[in-house]
């Protein structure tokens, strides 16, 4: 065991930090310009200084610097305690530019990966339907080439960022006589054209974040496919595999300590209630929990570190559900803090670390919490996957 | 940076298993469950020729001078297999000598315990038992002991003790001295004996590191007994994945069925997140010492927890069964409730993780 980074990374600590410190919050200028404007002159600095978009190269518009997990460790830790607006939607910089990348044609490349990179492309992701949710592959929205276009009808659904969207990634179903997943391609489409509707979806704690997209002979040109006609369901998995939990933990350490405070500031028998047994006992129970967080996602840090990622699969498998399950755990204990402010109505929140610590902020993330066991792969679908990869358990008896 | 094991841990762990496999295999646990002597001759022999008797005590005496992190994944593999034998009581006499012994008495005792040759035992429980060393009340004046301890492993068999007395000194007195007797208690847990140890005047030889090294050695108890734990609560999971995978009801085996395996999904995510906990907590031991009673707490009070809480639920997974005296899962449920017991309840170690962690 060796728990220090080493004295090379923390003089990498330490620069990274004095650039924090330099470029935010904005000074001079700058301060004047509207949020999407300094996030873009932060992301540019950052860039190029070689703190973000990393493992890309530099003619797409990456700092191309030796992959390192250990120093992006850093860089997200850092990121995060300064506050800089350095996550850019998870749709354009996670999921289409490593894929376009990996599988899409140069032109693709050279036309979306650079702006995505500096937030001027927003993208939103269209695979789910009213009627293929964790069984993704049964989609039915299509689309039909006409000449050198394809055309699409059809409904998606949970569409996040739909309505900010400059473009969408998606699977259609273009081949109506092949199997089920070999009927599927993956296209690009401009979200600001006429056919397309983009109705929101207001979500049970009162916010708005994703959308319904209903196509009515939207059109995209022939050669907007990622990868070969039929080939969507395996393009759409490319992706998957970038899908490392190395940033976990700081939030539900955060999401902790907001406990531990409320559980200061709140009275039970004219007492701060963090004096109160039951409470304590209830607290370091989820402290518990919080340290196997922490404590696994160091398992994985290092195990990407010295190459034994085959040492932590399972590890990898179930921390979407221990982390779904501690979370509620932490907004149960602050729903019961609240008392009788339970019964107010939710802050009306944004995505993100939206919590002030105000009564009304607790009943929103108590409220939000319940999303964590449907979205990404619901928790039905994690103890498929945890028992089927994880325990070699048989997979699941199917209609056929 | 490097959270993880080396390829000598993972060697370590291989030959204990293998130790424990050819040594202790289901009918052999079997034969010795049902005698309940929670001790047998050759298996501590062969444990011993391995060095798993002497793994923390420095090589000038005989041992293998590794770190407590190594000696929590012997005790990972002993839960694994059940292990019967007293090697709590005697890790932790050895390490309470080992960091609070004058060299005389290191000199005197820990070659013999490192061979394994001299069984020692931790004898700390005073009544109901009382773990913390705040609270032992057990007399040491003029070189003699008097008062008792209580659920002493292999009481019946050690021949050298360290007991824990007031002010949280702890001394030696051998099991053949004047003024000490000793009985049997029935255990739950057939793996592992007990007994009630009683000193009227006898001769006791206080350690000079005594209460630095008492909270020590609880705090390596408890990261043995969470290690113990957590290999005991894999092995049942994996054993019920067999099971269900055999055990056929409506034409299928049952872990066909989403009730039966999300079950043991759930299980698995609740056991592996527990592994980080044991290497921090062992690791804070050997190296990070203001870290290290709140780490060893969160490790026995949510590992010893959460196993007690997985072998109920495979018992459960084996249906009949699982309920029967025939079936080998009790073997590993009891084993965790010791676990869960001994050196103090979960709600017990919370308490103290709310003051440590400064709530």
């Amino acid at each position: 065991m060796d728990l220090s980074y080493g004295p090379e990374y923390d003089a990498f600590r330490a620069d990274l930090q004095a650039f924090l410190s330099q470029s935010w919050p904005p000074h001079g200028n700058e301060a004047d310009l509207d949020a999407r404007q300094q996030q873009q002159h932060f992301i540019s600095k950052a860039v190029a200084a070689g703190y973000m978009h990393r493992n890309i190269l530099a003619k797409y518009g990456g700092s191309e610097q030796p992959a390192d997990p250990l120093r992006e460790a850093i860089i997200g830790e850092e990121m995060e305690a300064s506050g800089a607006p350095w996550r850019l939607g998870a749709q354009g910089v996670g999921m289409i530019v490593p894929t376009l990348l990996e599988v899409g044609a140069e032109w693709q490349r050279e036309q979306f990966v650079e702006p995505t990179l500096k937030g001027e492309y927003v993208w939103c992701q269209g695979y789910s339907e009213p009627g293929a949710g964790s069984d993704l592959a049964s989609l039915r929205s299509t689309a039909r080439l006409e000449g050198d276009e394809w055309v699409i009808n059809g409904h998606k659904i949970w569409t996040s960022d739909a309505q900010d969207a400059s473009y969408m990634f998606g699977m259609f179903r273009t081949e109506p006589e092949a199997a089920k997943h070999a009927g599927i391609s993956y296209l690009l489409l401009k979200m600001d054209q006429p056919g397309i509707d983009v109705r929101p979806l207001r979500q049970l704690t009162g916010a708005v974040h994703f959308n319904e997209v209903f196509f009515d002979n939207v059109r995209t040109p022939a050669n907007w496919i990622v990868g070969e006609r039929g080939q969507g369901w395996q393009v759409a998995r490319v992706n998957l595999k970038y899908e490392r939990n190395l940033g976990g933990g700081g939030h539900t350490r955060r999401s902790y300590h907001a406990l531990v405070d409320l559980a200061r500031r709140t009275t039970r028998g004219g007492r701060p209630a963090v004096e109160d047994p039951e409470i304590r006992d209830r607290l370091a129970a989820i402290e518990c929990r919080v340290r196997c967080i922490e404590t696994s996602r160091m398992r994985s840090l290092s195990a990407v570190a010295n190459r034994e990622e085959d040492k932590v699969g399972l590890s990898m498998l179930v921390g979407k559900l221990y982390q779904t399950d501690t979370s509620e755990l932490i907004v149960r204990l602050a729903y019961d803090l609240i008392g009788s402010d339970g019964l107010l109505a939710p802050t009306d929140a944004t995505w993100g670390i939206r919590s002030q610590g105000r009564s009304s902020d607790w009943v929103d993330q108590y409220l939000f919490s319940l999303g964590g066991a449907i979205a990404a792969g619901s928790s039905n679908i994690q103890r498929n996957i945890i028992g089927e990869r994880g325990l070699g358990l048989p997979r699941d008896l199917r209609a056929s | 940076m490097h959270f993880g094991l080396t390829e000598e841990q993972d060697l370590l762990q291989n030959t204990v298993r293998d130790f424990a496999a050819s040594e202790v295999p289901a009918a052999r646990l079997r034969e010795i469950f049902e005698e309940g002597s929670g001790y047998d001759d050759s298996i501590w022999r062969a444990a011993s020729e391995i060095g798993v008797t002497g793994l923390f005590v420095p090589e000038r005496y005989g041992g293998v001078d590794l770190s407590l992190l190594d000696l929590a994944l012997v005790f990972e593999c002993l839960g694994e297999y059940a292990v019967p034998g007293p090697f709590l009581g005697h890790s932790l006499a050895t390490l309470a000598l080992v960091t609070g012994g004058s060299d005389a008495q290191r000199e005197r005792w820990l070659p013999g315990l490192a061979s394994g040759e001299i069984i020692g035992s931790f004898a700390i429980a005073e009544g109901d038992a009382i773990w913390d060393p705040e609270d032992w009340a057990l007399r040491i004046e003029g070189g003699v002991a008097s008062g008792a301890k209580d659920f002493v492993e292999h009481a019946t068999g050690a021949k050298l003790f360290v007991v824990g007395a007031s002010d949280g000194q702890l001394a030696l007195v051998e099991a053949d001295a004047d003024g000490v007797s000793v009985t049997a208690t029935e255990g739950l847990d057939r793996t592992r004996s007990l007994g009630r140890v009683s000193f009227d005047g006898a001769a006791a030889d206080v350690l000079p590191g005594g209460p630095a090294a008492a909270d020590a050695v609880a705090d390596a108890g408890r990261i043995l007994l969470a290690a113990d734990a957590f290999g005991g609560a894999w092995k049942l999971i994996r054993a019920t994945v067999e099971y269900t995978l055999t055990r056929v009801q409506y034409g299928t085996p049952v872990a066909q069925f989403q009730g039966v395996k999300h079950q043991l999904a759930n299980l698995a995510a609740e056991a592996e997140p527990m592994r980080g906990l044991i290497w921090y907590a062992a690791h804070a031991f050997d190296h990070i010492e203001k870290e290290r009673a709140h780490s060893a707490a969160v490790a026995k009070s949510h590992i010893t927890d959460g196993a007690v809480d997985i072998a109920r639920a495979c018992v459960e997974l084996h249906g009949g069964i699982g309920f029967t005296w025939e079936c080998d899962v009790q073997f590993w449920l009891k084993r965790a409730l010791f676990d869960r017991t001994w050196l103090g309840s979960p709600a017990w170690h919370r308490r103290r993780i709310a003051n440590l962690g400064g709530l």
